[in-house]
């Protein structure tokens, strides 16, 4: 009853085109963000941050960089591992070449090199569409992964082949290593997601995101109307894999402290990412934060339930655990194959009529 | 030399400018493999007026529609557009010359809101950066907000306010139709090509269509192109018509010319052909 638009009145362009029109979402979203930097990092655990909410984050970004591409653009790809391990070499390699620079700039930068990886990988996209395109970015899944493998330049020319994050700090504080605490972790991850996000929701709503929309809905109309596909795609391709290229970095920086590319970044990981963005839904922002958490939190809900309320042996309740993430994934794909957006937007427009829907 | 020759220009009879040549197609051939869709057209389109293309089912027609639109690149001919010679573009290039057009199958953005789809229509004349749009300040917010006056203006003008927000999937065909027709309006053409833009629709929305392309053409002095099979209509809205068969030209002038030209009559009611 307290969730509607009457009275709530419009008296620009600039406001009717916000992104929360309702008063009550704006309230609700500035409130969120308050408790997620005020609050949580005072209550964090070990436990909360590794296992929840820094993964939760990180596949929060890479879910929104593929969902451009892959939900606003239309163009499907099964690459984000290997963009995702460009952005870890990259950090890695700036930062035992320029030690001294901040650790957040070379996260960016690493980004800056995905992007323009990607936008080599996307060319093939000008030409061919749909399943065919996906193969083709399997192809720099596959490319990527065994280039990082085989130039030994990559990871330093450690024996182990492995990459390991060194200890460095923002503002003092130490942010990557191995007794990096909580918060900073946590924060670190917030940090980018919550900016990324902002930026990508203002790309998709402005000129950016109806060439990119125009593209996908309709590729021959958009170029008569005067969209170049050339770079409405590529750029597509650049933001895209600028945001993963950042998950990637951080996701080896922050969360892994060491990785390896083919088991960190194996196409597993392009596979996971994917079904993030079409769970929560395809062309949503909200929709890349609804599919990472429900890709990250069941498995972990599940197990508490199972192992820790139920008592049963760790390795049944694994097994049991994987047939019950497959078939709810099976379960929310029919009941509204738009995704978890889509649930959260008719949820919210019964909610403007409720309680008299007539 | 009739009035209508008149390199210049001339006044209608219901006092409306016409101007002189914005379009000119000389000897325009196009084959598709062996099949000749279009033989030695050539015709002119004037600035303010509108310019009807008519004949029956295969004519070539859409063709012609997809040449002046730069869709299709003739094998044989020249494009004139303002004066001078338009080589070889693609379809984005041609939309910034300011030629805009709809579809006969509509051809929308379906994921997208009515009032996104029509503002697709100015993409051509936002200049802001990606960085800009990306953190929303400056030119892009400027933009914005200026080209949505513009497009609640053809909102406006027609009648579309309700369904601005709904998503362009769940209309129905008629205000698809009206939509279309928006977005081709938002990028302010210099000629704006209609492909049947009346086609499947009743009669009382048939009245309402033609009124807005006679508004158009009257407020905006936009030089339209259309295609059309409904006669009634074509004879009532169009300064001039060509007509075609079989890919060949074989009438031009104005309405009443054209209704007493014996191989339009011909080729409407039927003879044998050679």
């Amino acid at each position: 009853m307290i969730y509607r638009e009457a009275g709530d009145f419009k008296a620009s362009y600039r406001a009717d085109g916000q992104t929360f029109p309702l008063r009550l979402d704006r309230t609700a979203y500035w409130a969120l963000l308050a408790v997620a930097f005020l609050v949580v990092p005072f209550v964090i655990t070990d436990y909360w941050a590794t296992s929840v909410l820094v993964p939760f984050l990180i596949y929060a970004i890479a879910a929104l960089g593929l969902n451009i591409l892959v939900g606003y653009t239309g163009q499907v790809s099964l690459g984000t591992g290997g963009f995702m391990a460009v952005g870890a070499y990259a950090t890695y390699k700036l930062t035992t070449m320029f030690p001294d620079v901040s650790i957040l700039i070379h996260v960016v930068l690493a980004g800056g090199v995905t992007a323009l990886v990607g936008m080599l990988f996307g060319l093939p996209s000008l030409r061919i569409k749909g399943f065919y395109l996906a193969v083709s970015t399997l192809a720099a899944q596959f490319f990527l992964i065994w280039l990082f493998n085989k130039v030994p330049w990559f990871y330093n020319y450690s024996a182990s082949g492995q990459i390991t994050m060194p200890e460095r700090t923002v503002f003092g504080v130490l942010v990557t290593g191995p007794s990096t605490s909580a918060p900073a972790k946590y924060l670190v991850c917030l940090g980018f997601a919550v900016i990324l996000a902002w930026l990508a929701r203002n790309l998709t709503r402005g000129t950016s995101g109806r060439k990119w929309m125009a593209i996908r809905d309709m590729d021959i109309a958009a170029e008569i109307i005067g969209v170049n596909p050339l770079t409405a795609k590529l750029t597509s391709f650049a933001v895209s894999s600028f945001m993963i290229g950042i998950a990637g970095a951080l996701f080896f920086a922050v969360y892994l402290g060491a990785a390896e590319a083919s088991e960190s970044f194996g196409i597993n990981k392009s596979f996971l990412i994917l079904f993030m963005v079409i769970i929560g839904g395809l062309g949503s922002v909200f929709g890349s934060f609804a599919g990472a958490a429900f890709m990250v939190l069941l498995p972990v809900l599940l197990k508490n339930v199972l192992v820790g309320g139920m008592g049963w042996p760790t390795d049944l309740a694994a097994h049991i655990e994987l047939m019950i993430v497959g078939a709810l994934i099976v379960f929310f794909l029919i009941v509204e194959p738009h995704g978890l957006a889509q649930l959260w937007r008719l949820t919210k427009e019964k909610l403007r009529l409720w309680p008299f829907p007539h | 030399m009739t009035i209508m020759e008149n390199p210049a220009g001339y006044i209608t009879a219901d006092g409306r400018k016409i101007g002189g040549t914005l379009m000119d197609l000389r000897n325009i051939t196009l084959r598709f493999g062996g099949v000749t869709a279009i033989k030695d057209i050539s015709f002119d389109i004037r600035e303010g007026e509108i310019r009807a293309i008519i004949g029956p089912n295969g004519a070539g027609k859409s063709s012609m529609l997809n040449v002046i639109s730069g869709f299709y690149v003739p094998q044989e001919g020249e494009v004139w557009f303002r004066g001078q010679r338009r080589g070889q573009m693609r379809p984005y290039q041609v939309a910034r010359l300011g030629i805009a057009r709809t579809f006969q199958n509509i051809a929308l953005f379906d994921g997208m809101s009515v009032l996104d789809n029509i503002m697709t229509g100015r993409l051509t004349m936002m200049k802001s950066n990606l960085l800009q749009q990306a953190v929303w300040r400056g030119a892009a917010e400027r933009e914005e907000t200026a080209h949505r006056e513009k497009v609640e203006k053809i909102i406006d003008f027609l009648e579309i306010q309700n369904i601005r927000k709904t998503p362009v999937g769940r209309l129905p065909y008629g205000l698809k139709k009206r939509v279309e027709l928006a977005r081709a309006l938002a990028a302010e053409p210099n000629l704006l090509l209609l492909d049947e833009p009346m086609a499947g629709m009743n009669v009382e929305e048939k009245e309402d269509m033609s009124r807005f392309i006679l508004d158009v053409n009257d407020e905006f002095g936009t030089t339209i192109a259309l295609i059309e099979h409904d006669m009634g209509v074509v004879m009532d809205l169009s300064d001039r018509v060509v007509v075609m068969d079989y890919g060949r030209k074989i009438g031009d002038g104005t309405p009443d010319e054209v209704r007493n030209n014996q191989a339009v009559i011909d080729a409407y009611l039927g003879v044998a052909h050679d």
